[in-house]
């Protein structure tokens, strides 16, 4: 892998997208909805999820493409990030309830009298945006330093990711644990003061997922690129030589890891206002293996690949629910072993490698 | 029929050598104290007689009347008889039927029930006393004292001396209630111990329930007593329905441990394979309800080569259409697996629907065997164990005693070497891939047995099976084992305490934390996926 990591056509299709990208909400706002420019408030609201699922992608990447490390739990840290915000906007609500109490309304239904000690602090904005980032960090940190700490690694790691978002989503969807049971959060109204349904409430969540979602790529590069980058690629190709020259993989995979659980916790803390809702299903193993999957179909350690197969995979999931519900699952079956079979370097790596074709010829 | 003649009328004679109902008895129930008319009730079916059990019927039935002067009349097709004597009388003029309140014809159903006790029938008898084991009232102590002083059979005997101490833990007399707390110390009904405790409350104005020191001081005998024989009831308990899961999860995790352990794949599609052999089950059931209803019975014993096939048949196809291709390579194999079972599960849903079939236990599988008083350890838990049993051993039969085996062994070990010494290694990977497919049948086999059969059952498992097999340490038979029963064992002692959810997380960081200590699980062995 070159140092510069993206060639010169690969940043000019960065800017242009994320020019396209950023004018969709200003063509939903700016021309009413039967212009021929119009774009639809559901579009916009589906780009946004895509560009929240993208940037779980991305996150897997770094620990996934560049260290080696497979992670079944990435869903684990989405919801995470997604509670912590979803915290907040529960408490946004007020007393607009179906209860009216200030109390969220499956706490007022186990006949709770107070917040739980957890949940303490949770009405300020910044400090649930520090929970986003801190509880998954957090979380990742000690399972991580465990874990690696052992050397469990491979197929072990990932089972036991696995095992740990399975536990956690046994835990939330507990009506006692005061996280909303089977429905999670939902029924948002605001957000800093601004109606949520509002097209420019929306238009900015948009656009700041597009930014952030922007940053992380480049953040991503800058450390992929970096001195820590080759180590952390040495990591994934061979850890025990690595070991040998006299580094402690320890700490750089734990450094990887937890960043890569933060950017997921952030992404599941945009997604939850977009969406409108959170729950318990977002930790199911399946959901993890499915950000897996985004990574793999558009080509891990690229930093790219994984976003462009968040869009792609979760577009054809889009289109596919709507048009043939019943054939979905087989579609995406299908896609995971042709995918593993016939292009493990993804959709990028089928461009890379038709590219080459035609130099050649 | 002779000799059922001389034996109803053996019975007649017995019965009628005792002396009719007192009037004395009989004149309560034409009166207004409902006390007094449920105690009449009962000293009337302690008399166990044909003219009681008549009495009674006829009270039950609204066919008893009373007369003015309060003389009480049986009215059957407008034809009086008298209860005391049995003899048909004049109609006497004005009588009028008695009322039956819901508490009085609660105290009848009681007391005609008790005194079944004194039935012929030791079925009817034993059936009787364990009914009555569950709720016996002071007022029936006279039927139960009669009963027991008649009764032959031990178990019956032993059986109606508890529910006779449980009736006189309320009577009046200190000196009965000492001596039936004294005979409770042996019993292990759980049911007896709020009527224990409230013996040793304290009634409002400071004085004990139970007047008697002597009393309580036994009372707090008999229940620590039974508590600890509680207890042991609930240990042993917990020990069958661990054994029970043990054997569930090893089940389930056998082929895993032959497909993952031995092979190095992550077969993510292990669970759908559970559900292939759940649904063959149900297959085999339809078909013999259809076709051979009278052998329905044996639906399951047909189940099991019909699992073990149809799901060995299922790996060896993927193996050759997918896997092979990615040996070497186990994260691919979770991917290219996880795929696969997306698909089986969404085949299933198309072909059987998206709801639960239903498979029903064969009748030789239904009941239980009951131990320790309230424990039943049911057949179909102890058929699942046993047949787990006997899985494990077959599969040690065939890696260790068979020319298959060997050849698994040494592909595992080396597989350049085995090649060379011209193992066919493609072939051996394909029957171990089918091996450990087929024995996921069977497991799917004894888990419709168990819980609901429907798409999503193979999701259930996955999860469980391969902490099962990580624990236990790959490619290890003696690991799995150990790690199934003992992952059962620590999921039923916690539950009662925590509560399933929370037994199940706890259980999950246990698993982390081990594999901190020991990476490779319980037994290490060098095998494909070892560096």
């Amino acid at each position: 892998m070159s140092s510069s990591l993206f060639s010169r056509p690969a940043w000019i299709g960065i800017v242009v997208c994320t020019l396209l990208l950023a004018l969709l909400p200003v063509l939903n706002l700016a021309f009413a909805p039967g212009h021929s420019l119009h774009v639809s408030t559901y579009t916009v609201a589906l780009v946004g999820k895509f560009m929240c699922y993208a940037m779980a992608a991305l996150a897997l990447d770094l620990v996934w493409g560049y260290t080696g490390i497979l992670s079944l739990g990435h869903g684990l840290f989405f919801a995470l990030g997604g509670y912590a915000h979803g915290m907040y906007l529960m408490r946004a609500i007020g007393r607009d309830g179906v209860y009216q109490s200030h109390l969220p309304d499956f706490m007022v239904f186990l006949d709770w009298k107070e917040y739980p000690w957890y949940w303490a602090f949770t009405d300020n904005f910044w400090y649930c945006m520090a929970l986003v980032v801190l509880v998954p960090g957090v979380l990742a940190f000690v399972f991580g330093y465990f874990a690696f700490r052992s050397r469990i690694k491979g197929v072990y790691f990932s089972i036991i990711t696995q095992a740990m978002t399975f536990a956690f989503m046994l835990l939330f969807f507990r009506n006692d644990t005061g996280f909303g049971g089977n429905n999670g959060f939902t029924d948002f109204k605001r957000i800093l003061g601004f109606t949520i349904p509002d097209a420019a409430t929306k238009a900015t969540l948009y656009l700041v997922t597009l930014l952030l979602l922007l940053g992380s790529l480049l953040l991503c590069r800058w450390i992929v690129s970096s001195k820590l980058g080759r180590v952390l690629q040495a990591v994934r190709d061979s850890e025990s030589r690595l070991m040998f020259i006299g580094y402690n993989p320890l700490w750089f995979k734990l450094f990887v890891w937890t960043l890569s659980a933060v950017l997921c916790g952030i992404a599941g803390a945009l997604y939850v206002p977009q969406v409108g809702i959170i729950n318990p299903s977002e930790m199911s193993p399946a959901n993890s293996i499915e950000m897996v999957i985004w990574a793999a179909v558009g080509g891990r350690g690229s930093l790219l690949g994984p976003i462009i197969g968040a869009f792609s995979v979760n577009g054809l999931k889009s289109w596919f629910t709507a048009a043939f519900p019943d054939l979905w699952l087989f579609a995406l079956g299908l896609l995971f072993i042709l995918v593993t079979l016939f292009m493990p370097q993804g959709i990028l790596g089928l461009v890379k490698k038709l590219r080459k074709d035609r130099e050649a010829a | 029929m002779k000799k059922l003649l001389v034996l109803i009328w053996l019975l007649a004679h017995s019965l009628g050598a005792m002396a009719a109902i007192d009037a004395a008895l009989l004149a309560p129930l034409a009166g207004d104290d409902p006390d007094a008319r449920i105690e009449a009730v009962n000293r009337i079916a302690a008399l166990a007689s044909d003219d009681a059990v008549k009495l009674l019927h006829a009270l039950q039935n609204d066919a008893l009347y009373a007369a003015p002067d309060g003389k009480v009349y049986i009215v059957e097709d407008d034809q009086a008889f008298d209860p005391a004597s049995g003899q048909k009388v004049a109609m006497p003029d004005g009588i009028d039927g008695i009322s039956v309140n819901n508490r009085l014809r609660g105290a009848v159903e009681d007391a005609l029930s008790g005194l079944k006790l004194l039935s012929e029938n030791r079925t009817e008898r034993l059936a009787a006393a364990s009914e009555l084991q569950k709720s016996a009232s002071a007022a029936q102590a006279p039927l139960i004292n009669k009963a027991l002083e008649k009764e032959t059979d031990p178990e019956i005997k032993a059986m109606l001396q508890l529910v006779a101490a449980t009736a006189n833990l309320v009577s009046p007399d200190a000196a009965l209630r000492l001596a039936a707390v004294k005979a409770l110390a042996t019993s292990s009904n759980a049911s007896l111990k709020p009527v224990l405790l409230g013996m040793l409350e304290k009634n409002p104005d400071g004085s004990y329930a139970e007047p008697e020191e002597t009393v309580r001081v036994e009372v707090v005998r008999t229940l620590s007593d039974l508590n600890a024989r509680l207890a042991r009831t609930e240990f042993v308990g917990n020990l069958f329905y661990g054994v029970s899961l043990g054997s569930v999860l090893l089940l389930a995790a056998l082929g895993l441990a032959i497909t993952f352990g031995l092979m190095g794949i992550i077969n993510m599609a292990h669970g759908e394979l559970l559900m292939i052999g759940a649904y063959t089950t149900y297959l085999c059931q339809l078909v013999f309800r259809n076709y051979f209803p009278l052998a329905l019975d044996a639906y399951l014993l047909a189940a099991l080569p019909a699992a073990f096939i149809v799901t060995a048949t299922v790996g060896i196809v993927l193996e050759r259409t997918v896997i092979r291709w990615l040996y070497g390579r186990p994260l691919e194999t979770l991917l290219a697996t996880w795929g696969i079972s997306l698909m089986l599960m969404q085949l299933v849903r198309t072909i059987f629907g998206a709801q639960n079939v239903e498979v029903a236990n064969p009748s030789w599988m239904s009941g239980g065997v009951t131990v320790m008083g309230s424990l039943v350890l049911s057949y179909n838990r102890i058929v699942i164990i046993f047949f787990a049993l006997f899985v494990v051993a077959a599969v040690w039969a065939i890696l260790n005693k068979t020319r298959l085996g060997l050849f698994v062994r040494a592909v595992t070990q080396n597989r350049r070497m085995a090649d060379c010494v011209g193992v066919s290694t493609g072939r051996v990977d394909m029957m171990t891939f089918g091996l450990g497919s087929g024995i996921a049948g069977l497991g799917g086999v004894a888990l419709s047995q168990l819980g609901n059969v429907g798409p999503d059952l193979g999701q259930g498992y996955i999860i469980d099976s391969f902490m099962v097999v990580v624990l236990g340490g790959v490619g290890q038979l003696a690991g799995t084992v150990i790690a199934a029963f003992g992952l059962g064992e620590l999921n039923k002692f916690l539950e009662p305490s925590v509560g399933a959810v929370i037994a199940k997380i706890t259980i999950l960081v246990f698993i982390i934390i081990f594999i901190q200590k020991r990476p490779q699980g319980l037994f290490a062995l060098k095998g494909r996926s070892v560096e």
